[in-house]
Order: C-alpha cells, then sequence, then structure tokens
C-alpha cells in the first residue's frame, strides 16, 4: 500500500456519497468546458484576423446604417488599399433555429479583401454574374445538405422585400473554404445589387466597410484620418482593426465573457459548499480513526495533508472526468454549434485552467477539515468512541 | 535488567470549568523491559491515563517520564509521534482498525512512516500476520473479521514495527471468552518468545492473571501489591 493506496481507499469509503460529490463536481466541470468554449469562441476569432484589416462602422450603433457613398471617400484616404461592404442581413432558414451569418456583399471585393477564403474561379464569376446567387462555406452546404444550383430560401427577420414578403430566395453556385488547419467560415454570402434592389429599406446603405491598409504598421494613422474624414457628417464613424469591432460587436450583444464567468462561479461557489459540508461531515465520523493514526506515529501535518490530499483528489478526478466529457461533447456538438460561434473547441488552455481549478477548490474545500484534523488531540479523539 | 518505563513523581490533572481534576498524583513506577505487567483499577483510577502517558499520547502536568531511554516530558507533538513510531505499539479495546483497508493493509499502515519498499512492507505485515495466525485472512476487510480475528489484526499492526513496548488498553474488553483467552495467550508468546515489554490494563482478574506482575491504581495513586514478586517496582 502506498500514500496514495491510503488516500484512495479513504475517499471511497461511502461509495454512494463520494459518487454522488464526484457526479457534482463532474457536472460543474463539464459546464465549465462548454462555457469555456464559447467565451474562446468569440476571442478566437480575434486571434485570426488579420492585421491588414481595419472595419469602419456607424460610431454609435451597430444599428445605424452608413451610406454606401462613403466608399469612395474612403477609398480616396491615403495609406487605404482597398475598401468593400458588408451587411448583417438576418434571417433564418426553414426554422429559427437554422441560423447562421448571412451578409450580402460586392462578390469579388469580397473575397479580395479575404484572400484567405478559397473559392473556385469560376464559381466566383457566377456569384458576380448571378443577381440573386449566393455562396455558403463548404461545411454549411454539408451540414444542411445543399448543392450548387439548389434554391436556398432564407425568411428575413429585418429587412422584408419590397413586395412585403419576408421569403427571400437565392441559387447557390458555389462553396467557399477558409485556410487549411484553421476554423471553417460560417458566413452565407450573397450578392449586394440583389439586396439594394429588393430589400423594403435600406437602400444605398451599409452595415460597415471593411478596408485595407497599405502599411499595417500605420494602420492606427489611417484609421484616425478616416473616422476624421467623417467626424462632422451624419453619420459619423468608428474604425477599428478586425479583431477590436469583433470585440464590439460581441459586446453589444452582452459581455459576453462576464456572463459565462458569473454562471461558472455561482456554480462553483455552490459546489464549494455542497462539498464542503459533505468533507466535513466524513471529518467527523472519522476522528477517532484519525486519532489511530495519530497514535501510530503520522504526525499532526501527516495527517492534515492526508484529509487534503482526498478533497484535492475528490476534484482532480471529478475534473479530469467532466473536462473529458467535455471534450466529447465539444466533439459532438461543434458541427451544430460552430455555425453560430464560428468555433466551437476544448483548448489545451481550458484543460490545463480546469486542472488548476480542481486543485484549487480541493485545496479549499479540504482546508477547513485538514486544519481540524491537524488540531485533534489523541486523546480527546479517543474518548468520543 | 534495565528499566522500560521509568516514571518520577508523575503528576496529571485536568480542568473541568473552574475546578481542577486530579487523575494522576506523584506516581513512581519503574518497569523493567521484557516484563509483561497487568495495570487493574476500578473505574475512573487513571489506569487509560498513565497508559496513555507511557504510550506517549499524553504528557504529565508534573513529573518525568523516561521510556525506552527517552525522556518523553517537553518533548514536541512530531517528536513524540515519530518516537511513537519507532517504539510503541499500540492495541485498544475496540481494535481500531480502519474499515476501508484489508487486514494486511491495516497492518502495513506504520510501516508507511517508515522508508522500507512497497514490496518490504507488504512482506513484514504479511509476517506480522503470520505471528498472530491470520495469514489467511490478509485480504480481508474488518468487518468480514470476528472480533477476536479483528484484535489480532490490531496486535499484527501494534507488532509490525518491532516496538520494545506494547501497551494494551483493555485488550479483551470487548471480547467473549474464548477469543479473550486466546489474545491473552498471544501477548504471552509475544512477551516469553520475542521479548516484548508489555503493558496491559484490564478490569478483569483473570486477564491479569497472564501477567507476570500486577499493579493497582486507586483514585490516582499506585497501590503497591505485597502478594507480587519483585519485577515492577512501584
Amino acid at each position: 500500500m502506498s500514500w496514495f493506496g491510503l488516500v484512495w481507499s479513504n475517499l471511497f469509503r461511502h461509495r454512494v456519497r463520494t459518487g454522488l460529490t464526484l457526479l457534482s463536481v463532474l457536472v460543474a466541470f463539464l459546464l465549465f468546458a462548454l462555457l469555456r468554449n464559447v467565451i474562446e469562441s468569440f476571442s478566437g476569432g480575434l486571434e485570426v484576423a488579420g492585421v491588414d484589416r481595419l472595419v469602419t462602422s456607424p460610431k454609435y450603433s451597430i444599428i445605424d446604417p452608413l451610406p454606401l457613398a462613403h466608399l469612395n471617400q474612403i477609398a480616396a484616404v491615403d495609406g487605404v488599399a482597398a475598401v468593400t461592404h458588408a451587411n448583417w442581413f438576418g434571417g433564418y432558414y426553414q426554422e429559427n433555429s437554422n441560423f447562421f451569418p448571412k451578409y450580402p456583399v460586392e462578390p469579388r471585393e469580397w473575397f479580395s479583401m479575404y484572400p484567405e477564403y478559397r473559392i473556385a474561379p469560376e464559381q466566383l464569376e457566377a456569384f458576380a454574374n448571378t443577381r440573386t446567387g449566393a455562396v455558403v462555406p463548404a461545411s454549411l452546404a454539408e451540414e444542411y445538405g445543399w448543392s450548387v444550383g439548389d434554391r436556398i430560401p432564407i425568411t428575413a427577420d429585418i429587412y422584408p422585400r419590397r413586395d412585403g414578403s419576408r421569403l427571400w430566395e437565392f441559387d447557390l453556385v458555389g462553396t467557399y473554404t477558409g485556410p487549411p488547419g484553421e476554423s471553417e467560415p460560417v458566413t452565407f454570402l450573397f450578392q449586394y445589387d440583389y439586396f439594394d434592389e429588393a430589400a423594403q429599406f435600406g437602400s444605398g446603405t451599409v452595415g460597415w466597410f471593411v478596408v485595407r491598409v497599405v502599411d499595417p504598421d500605420a494602420a492606427a494613422e489611417v484609421a484616425s484620418r478616416i473616422d476624421a474624414a467623417f467626424e462632422n457628417s451624419l453619420n459619423p464613424t468608428r474604425t477599428s482593426t478586425e479583431a477590436e469591432y469583433q470585440r464590439q460587436f460581441a459586446s453589444q450583444i452582452g459581455d459576453i465573457g462576464l456572463m459565462m464567468s458569473g454562471i461558472l462561479g455561482a456554480v462553483f461557489f455552490t459546489i464549494l459548499l455542497l462539498t464542503g459540508n459533505t468533507m466535513a461531515q466524513g471529518l467527523r465520523e472519522r476522528i477517532p480513526e484519525l486519532a489511530v493514526l495519530k497514535t501510530l506515529g503520522f504526525s499532526d501535518t501527516g495527517v492534515s495533508l492526508l484529509v487534503l490530499a482526498e478533497a484535492v483528489l475528490l476534484f482532480v478526478v471529478g475534473g479530469a472526468l467532466g473536462l473529458g466529457l467535455g471534450a466529447l461533447a465539444t466533439v459532438a456538438l461543434a458541427p451544430t454549434l460552430e455555425t453560430v460561434t464560428g468555433v466551437f473547441q476544448l483548448s489545451w488552455t481550458t484543460v490545463a485552467l480546469g486542472f488548476a481549478l480542481a486543485g484549487l477548490l480541493g485545496l479549499a474545500v479540504g482546508a477547513v477539515p485538514a486544519l481540524a484534523a491537524r488540531r485533534l488531540t489523541i486523546v480527546d479523539a479517543l474518548r468520543e468512541q | 535488567m534495565t528499566a522500560m518505563v521509568h516514571l518520577d513523581k508523575v503528576c496529571k490533572s485536568y480542568r473541568r470549568g473552574k475546578e481542577v481534576l486530579q487523575v494522576l498524583e506523584d506516581i513512581d513506577l519503574d518497569i523493567e523491559e521484557g516484563d509483561f505487567v497487568a495495570l487493574m483499577g476500578p473505574s475512573g483510577s487513571g489506569k487509560s491515563t498513565l497508559l496513555n502517558l507511557i504510550g506517549g499520547i499524553d504528557q504529565p502536568t508534573g513529573g518525568v517520564v523516561e521510556v525506552a531511554g527517552q525522556r518523553l516530558t517537553g518533548l514536541s507533538s512530531s517528536a513524540l509521534a515519530a518516537w511513537r513510531s519507532r517504539h510503541i505499539g499500540f492495541v485498544f479495546q475496540f481494535y481500531n482498525l480502519l474499515p476501508v483497508l484489508s487486514a494486511v493493509r491495516n497492518v502495513e499502515l506504520p510501516l508507511l512512516l517508515t522508508r522500507l519498499s512497497r514490496r518490504q512492507r507488504r512482506r513484514n505485515a504479511l509476517t506480522a500476520l503470520e505471528i498472530v495466525d491470520l495469514a489467511d485472512r490478509a485480504t480481508h476487510k474488518p468487518g468480514e473479521l470476528s472480533g477476536g480475528q479483528q484484535q489480532r489484526v490490531a496486535i499484527a499492526r501494534a507488532l509490525v514495527a518491532d516496538p520494545s513496548l506494547l501497551v494494551c488498553d483493555e485488550p479483551t474488553g470487548d471480547l467473549d471468552r474464548e477469543s479473550a483467552d486466546e489474545i491473552l495467550g498471544l501477548l504471552g508468546i509475544l512477551n516469553r518468545d520475542h521479548g516484548k515489554t508489555i503493558i496491559m490494563v484490564t478490569h478483569d482478574p483473570r486477564a491479569a492473571d497472564h501477567a507476570r506482575h500486577t499493579l493497582h491504581l486507586d483514585k490516582g495513586k499506585l497501590l503497591v501489591d505485597a502478594a507480587e514478586p519483585a519485577g515492577a517496582s512501584a
């Protein structure tokens, strides 16, 4: 028998109690893994954003559109190499739950702006030449079983058509993919001209501009020049890096990180109380046994470390199981969630953070019982038998 | 023969509220190495307290306790723990085995504090179980053993680190007559054949008959038993 064997045996003396406690820790860490995936999906996109691209958006709110006329003025700003634009279209395919981003764009300009997205030249040509044409990420086409030539109906929730109908129909003319080794793109792209003509409102406006700068090192100066050009106009702008823009976009939905952290904090606090209570109860039952260990020659520190190790082991085992289950759940959920979040994967950072958290929680839960075990006097404890 | 236990004017008192309870009073005692001493007396006479002081799990409020050549008075808690692990084997009335561990693992417990390898620890634990004739129950948990068998496992645990002194607090107090006789016979063998010094607290005169000497305590004072031959000297 080893010290570890002693700790392990003590941990499982009440199999049902330990099993239930382990289950609660497992569920907490499963939740931790999944929520961390969501948090990282928002910041993950930020890290892959191009450093030579800026986004010019409305200064005050993403709901305010910008006039398309800004495009030429932006293109004329010193240091700007290219400009294109996009809109947030909203809408859904068949059911509300079938959500993925949809942008009306200028086909050639868009793929020129994002060379990392790969599309067959003939499909890009078809996209540019088909008024109702659309291209989608290959993964999205696979998910919904679409093929080139299919007509895809999208129900609009923001932009009805001029005839009052909310049904927009697009002809799928191609698919595109992201750079190898990186997360798949998720956006359904269709012709801006078609949107501009057919939408009931919003004609001549765009949601944001994407700007390529000549010199990435001078991006900050270019951004200032663009915003200065519209400072006194009816539609002032705010230009930032793609990363910053995505962060701002996410923050308008809500502080995702704060919300997720709040949920996790509540979960772990509850686990802390429940497990702490269980450990304290377990200690009370074992006072004579701990006194016997001391009688045999185990030091006060040795006995308290045994108790502490049980708590840490409980959390590490529960955490490992929870993270393992989280990894499996991530694989299972990724195809569905990646259409919304872009990236949905369990990172090594999350795993390392999970184990560190498990260790810390174990120490926190075990600290009080360990201290009590340390203070236990043999004579008093044996007298309680 | 040299003294295994030397007590000089040992006192022990407890404070209960404002009242001071004198449990032991000016105890002078010498127990020689290899002796088997029964400690008797009515309830509350201080037998277990005296045993605790000799076993190094409690400290006197006055006087000197010296066991196996070590002055225990004033030793720190950790020093006492280390000393106990090397020199003292404890046998309790209620066995006090860890219910989650098998017999052999219970016996192995004190060896976790040594530098022995895992294999050597296991081997020594099995040898100790053989001495108490329970090798065939090595993998049984305490709940699967009778009271007598559990006490034999407890004795094996007390023996396994080869201590010089066994302190037994009512080792037959929870056993039927037959099991009690087995345990007392075993203690006799350990004393005679293995040279262990044994101090046993008991209420049972028949148990005390197995000892070489009997000491009587009453109201915290040691009484000289004139009928006893010389050996333990009070």
